[in-house]
């Protein structure tokens, strides 16, 4: 399924105009060694692409000492390629060997930082690692799993839509059906959340773990937290006695745990620490260790190699997230039921409360067979509609409560409830079920690890 | 014996990283400063080698992540963000940082280039929470002359100081990151210098523009010199961390010693006929022979449950014991790198197993068991057989370089400008993009702005302060030094105190205080034109000033007039004056009528031992003679 992708470089990407001219008289090619004279200096280095949003009147040369400088051109200056040198070109190390043995784990790469390398047309990340690059740079994992890799999409998780979910979900099945003993899909971490949820909905009665995992640094730095969790995704996939949709990132910004959450209660909450995902109005599944899982949430689903997967991988785009602000026109609201919207979920202040002005066009988009549900965008806590007369208003429209249930997770769950159900009702009834435990019943006291050295299970340094 | 450099063709480069006094740091807007105490946030973090864009990876970074360390991170909320933490992408490149060092730039005749680029340069050690240091180069090509020589300076680069290592426990290091991210300037020269001499007045005159900025930091730790050396036939060495200039001579004189009987050492092993192919690097448990030691270090390892592991380097013997510079010997070398290698303590070899308590019989015993003769030596390392394999392992490939002479290395400098071994060198394979710095371009209208407002070469000054206050050079050269330059013109403009005086005090009269222990960097600037104007305005006399300068250091947010009302220094009014003189004319009638006028010296004495500081000696001098005169005429 080839969505997205990169484009194939043209002979010298990124160069326009003058600059592009000189060196194509001086038949420069990228990672050619070239000299620029220019008022009187003469430079010396090797050509390097350069990002596409740049102006058209500097060259990029890698100095001998390994820097890379601009050069502004002007018709007073010389370019001459000296003579070829090395391409630029990643070259990841060769796979280690595969020992028999292992468990059998598949790693469906999607995308995302944790998948992803300087890109000389943008100057930018991007993503472009397949599975087994990541494999053969994190060679440890061979002494975990025997690793099948597939190369689903290489985009970045903001391009992603419900029907690469859907994509994700089939190929993840698929290999499942074919007695893996767990998969782990890399992802980029905007919208992994998202991902998480849709396929703790889209694969019921899950034999092994589903475990999907990203990156917050990409994996050409020393410091990527990306081999860590990938590390402690592929062991989770392959040993842990839970069959769920989990996401596997770091628990703190130390390289000291990874910790896994729900698919259906996670929450990327941090633009760019190592411990941005968070499961929230819950406890995390488990914690690992030094290669050492320990539960922390005793209601899983066991792994059973005999249980059989059902595939249920369908998703109707047609629902939206509304978030609820001061002073927001009601006619937003009609616009999407015009537009053929079937459901709607508000994130609403507080308990779940919106605007008593809003109320007439809510009432008609229920009137017009719209399923319209209420979360909070408080994060944390779930919505009570009893408390205020605003919400009782508006139950008594037919606004559906959804308890503690996250947003994204809602709307992700209207999409496929809107899918799965033969009429509305049914669908009403799919949402308020507790299909993967994206409602819990029970808000204990705020779950918060303790600090570094005293955690159970955390890492004792070694002397 | 007098060294001929010339004639062993040495050449030094130097790379001088500075800090910038700048407001915030390079790449986020944290206190520039360190902190002392106790951490308030403790992070733990490994890191990877990874490829350069050209797709290698480079042998130093690979070793460092081989070794596999631990780092803990400690910091404080005021000098650390997450950007020091790695949990935060940089923000955009310091625009006052980039000013002073295209102002450096300028001032040594550089060419600024035209578009900026982020480099990372790799850098896995854990002095950098992200595994590399970002850096760039400002600008290239310049020069500048250094008593008649033209020394040419290669790069200008701007970058980001790394953290400071405070500890090391086996497999987990520590670093504290509030140095992490403090701007630097490099300046690197060509690789032009001759004797080690001339490497520290180099060093010297690079200091010297640096500081005429005003705009980088002071004191021990703010400006590090890395100097590259070489000699003929021998290798091109790095040595890391000179931090005090008077050490430069000594690390050149102390690494061509070492380069020579390295040498020297080549020629001792290709007159004994060894090859390369004779290092086969068979490695022998020889534990059993120790059993019974007497030998404290053995023993102690082998009821650790350590093995003894030994290899036999053959026609050495006699060579591990050859003294390289002073306190380190070839041996020293080897055991360099075994512990960098190996992690090991360290390692014995036969030229020294004596002295450690080695019995012969033992020494035969271990000879016979990797079947050594008299011409080999023997190296034993004792520890887990990974580490000690290692270890010796490592033991080989030094003596293999040492067949072909000096080994290309990077070193550390050590207090007394010796070195030991730190790494190999780092290849150009390092660098890469910092792709979440976008690239900066430098305008024409930008450097013709910081051209419009560069400080006066130090020179240039030196000879105005000469001419136009009529100073001396020495105090002159003190007083750009001392960075007192600019407060120096201020207060002789501001004051009408002598120009003498003002430099005499804030050079010899301030050094001489801080030999006492006087803080004289509590003084403000507001604070020292005070002195001079009262000074000037005769309220107190020049005298009183270190008496005055110590009080101000001492009780914080106080005037200098409070200190000459609390000192007892304000002057004497000529009236009183005159009347104390009276008094003490009085007093010594005996010592006048002996000596008539003669007696002025004596008298002169015996009156400012009580008057320092509260009048004027001419003044009192002309009074007394008046008064004296007056009562020998009477």
């Amino acid at each position: 399924m080839p969505i997205g992708g990169s484009k194939v470089g043209e002979r010298l990407p990124g160069y326009r105009g003058l600059a592009l001219k000189m060196l194509l008289e001086a038949g420069a090619d990228i990672g050619d060694l070239i000299r620029i004279v220019k008022d009187n200096v003469v430079l010396e280095g090797i050509l390097i692409p350069r990002s596409e949003y740049s102006d058209d009147k500097h060259v990029v040369i890698k100095s001998r000492s390994g820097y890379n400088i601009g050069v502004e051109i002007t018709p007073a200056t010389r370019v001459e390629r000296i003579r070829a040198e090395m391409k630029p070109l990643f070259a990841p190390p060769p796979p280690p060997e595969q020992r028999a043995g292992l468990p059998k784990v598949t790693i469906l790469s999607t995308g995302g930082t944790i998948a992803s390398r300087v890109d000389y047309r943008t100057g930018a990340v991007r993503p472009v690692i397949s599975a087994s690059d990541l494999y053969s740079i994190v060679p440890e994992l061979s002494d975990i799993a025997l690793i099948d890799a597939e190369i689903l999409f290489s985009i970045f998780s903001e391009d992603l839509t419900p029907k690469h979910w859907s994509a994700m979900a089939r190929a993840a099945a698929d290999h499942i059906s074919r007695g893996v003993d767990g998969v782990v899909i890399t992802h980029g971490t905007d919208t992994m959340g998202y991902s998480a949820a849709a396929l703790s909905f889209a694969l019921q009665n899950l034999p092994v773990p589903v475990v999907f995992v990203g990156a917050q640094r990409s994996e050409d730095r020393p410091s990527s937290d990306a081999p860590m969790n990938l590390i402690g995704a592929v062991y989770a996939a392959s040993r842990a006695p839970f069959a769920e949709v989990t996401v596997a990132m770091h628990e703190t910004p130390s390289d000291e745990a990874i910790i896994i959450h729900r698919g259906t209660k996670v929450r990327k909450c941090h633009t760019s620490r190592r411990d941005a995902f968070k499961t929230v109005n819950s406890k995390p599944l488990a914690r690992i260790v030094n290669n050492k899982i320990f539960i922390l949430a005793n209601n899983y689903q066991p792994r059973d190699l005999e249980r059989k997967i059902i595939l249920r991988s369908e998703f109707d785009e047609r629902a939206a997230l509304i978030k609820f602000y001061p002073g927001m026109n009601p006619k937003i609201i009609d616009w999407y039921v015009s537009e053929g919207y079937r459901g709607i979920v508000l994130e609403g202040t507080g308990l779940g409360h919106a605007r008593r002005e809003c109320f007439p066009a809510i009432r008609r988009a229920i009137d017009a067979g719209v399923i319209v549900a209420m979360t909070s965008q408080c994060i944390w806590g779930r919505v009570n509609m009893n408390v205020y007369s605003n919400g009782r208003d508006l139950l008594s429209i037919g606004v559906i409560p959804l308890g503690d249930m996250l947003a994204e997770t809602a709307l992700v769950k209207m999409m496929w409830c809107l899918a799965q159900s033969k009429s509305i009702d049914d669908a009403k009834n799919l949402l308020i079920a507790n299909i993967a435990n994206e409602f819990s019943d029970r808000t204990v006291e705020h779950f918060e690890p303790p600090k570094f050295s005293r955690r159970e299970g955390a890492l004792e340094i070694e002397n | 014996m007098k060294i001929d450099y010339y004639a062993l063709g040495l050449k030094v480069g130097l790379e001088c990283h500075q800090q910038l006094a700048t407001r915030g740091k390079l790449f986020c807007s944290c206190k520039p400063y360190l902190f002392k105490g106790e951490p308030e946030i403790i992070f733990l973090r490994r890191l990877r080698p990874t490829q350069s864009e050209l797709g290698q990876v480079d042998p130093a970074a690979f070793f460092e992540f081989q070794k596999g360390m631990k780092i803990l991170y400690e910091a404080d909320a005021e000098t650390s963000c997450l950007v020091e933490m790695d949990e935060e992408p940089p923000h955009e490149l310091n625009r006052e940082a980039l000013d002073v060092s295209l102002t450096i730039a300028l001032m040594m005749n550089a060419k600024p280039v035209d578009e900026i680029y982020v480099m990372r340069k790799i850098v896995i050690d854990g002095s950098n929470t992200t595994g590399f240091q970002r850096t760039c180069v400002v600008a290239v090509d310049g020069s500048i002359n250094v008593d008649g020589k033209n020394v040419p300076i290669q790069h200008i680069c701007l970058e980001e100081d790394a953290a400071r290592k405070i500890g090391e426990e086996g497999f987990l290091i520590r670093y504290r990151i509030d140095r992490l991210g403090i701007p630097l300037v490099e300046i690197t020269t060509g690789p032009v210098i001759n004797t080690p001499e001339e490497a520290e007045r180099v060093a010297l005159a690079i200091g010297k523009i640096l500081r005429s900025t005003k705009r980088v930091k002071r004191g021990i730790g703010t400006i590090r010199q890395d100097l590259n050396i070489s000699i003929r036939d021998g290798a091109l060495v790095e040595i890391k961390g000179v931090q005090d200039l008077e050490l430069i001579s000594k690390v050149v004189e102390f690494e061509v010693q070492r380069q020579l009987n390295l040498l020297k050492i080549r020629d001792e092993l290709r007159r004994r006929g060894l090859r390369e192919d004779e290092l086969k690097g068979e490695f022998f448990d020889v534990t059993s022979v120790f059993r019974e030691t007497r030998c404290q270090i053995l023993r102690r390892a082998i009821s650790q449950g350590k093995i003894i592991l030994a290899v036999k380097l053959p026609k050495l013997a006699g060579l591990l014991g050859f003294e390289l510079t002073p306190g380190l010997r070839f041996g020293g070398e080897l055991a360099d790198r075994a512990r960098f290698w190996g992690r090991v303590g360290g390692i014995l070899h036969t030229d020294e197993l004596k002295s450690y308590g080695v019995s012969d019989e033992e020494i035969s015993e271990l000879r016979r068991s990797v079947g050594a003769g008299e011409e080999d030596a023997v190296v034993i390392v004792a520890d887990k057989i990974e580490n000690a394999s290692d270890a010796l392992k490592a033991v080989v490939e030094r003596v293999r370089e040492a067949i072909n002479g000096v080994p290309e290395e990077t070193r550390a400098a050590n207090p007394d400008g010796t070195t030991r071994y730190m790494r190999p060198r780092p290849g150009a394979a390092r660098m890469y993009p910092e792709t979440d710095v976008p690239p900066i371009k430098i305008t024409r209208e930008h450097l013709e702005r910081l051209r419009a407002q560069l400080p006066e070469p130090p020179e240039e000054k030196i000879k105005r302060l000469m001419s136009s206050y009529g100073i001396n050079e020495k105090l002159a050269r003190q007083l750009l030094d001392m960075e007192y330059d600019d407060l120096f013109e201020f207060t002789v403009k501001e004051t009408n105190v002598t120009p003498t005086v003002a430099a005499a005090t804030l050079t010899e009269t301030f050094k001489a205080l801080k030999r006492e222990g006087v803080k004289i960097e509590n003084l403000t600037d507001e604070q020292i034109v005070e002195i001079f104007k009262i000074v000037a305005l005769e309220k107190t006399s020049k005298e009183s000033i270190p008496e005055i300068v110590k009080w101000l250091t001492e009780h914080e947010g106080s005037s200098p007039m409070d200190a000459i009302k609390e000192l007892g220094l304000t002057m004497v009014s000529e009236e009183k004056l005159k009347s104390l003189i009276e008094e003490y004319l009085d007093k010594n009638r005996d010592l006048i009528s002996e000596r008539k006028l003669g007696a002025i010296g004596a008298l002169m004495g015996i009156i400012m031992k009580d008057l320092r500081g509260k009048a004027k000696p001419e003044l009192v001098n002309k009074i007394l003679r008046e008064k004296l005169e007056e009562r020998l005429k009477g």
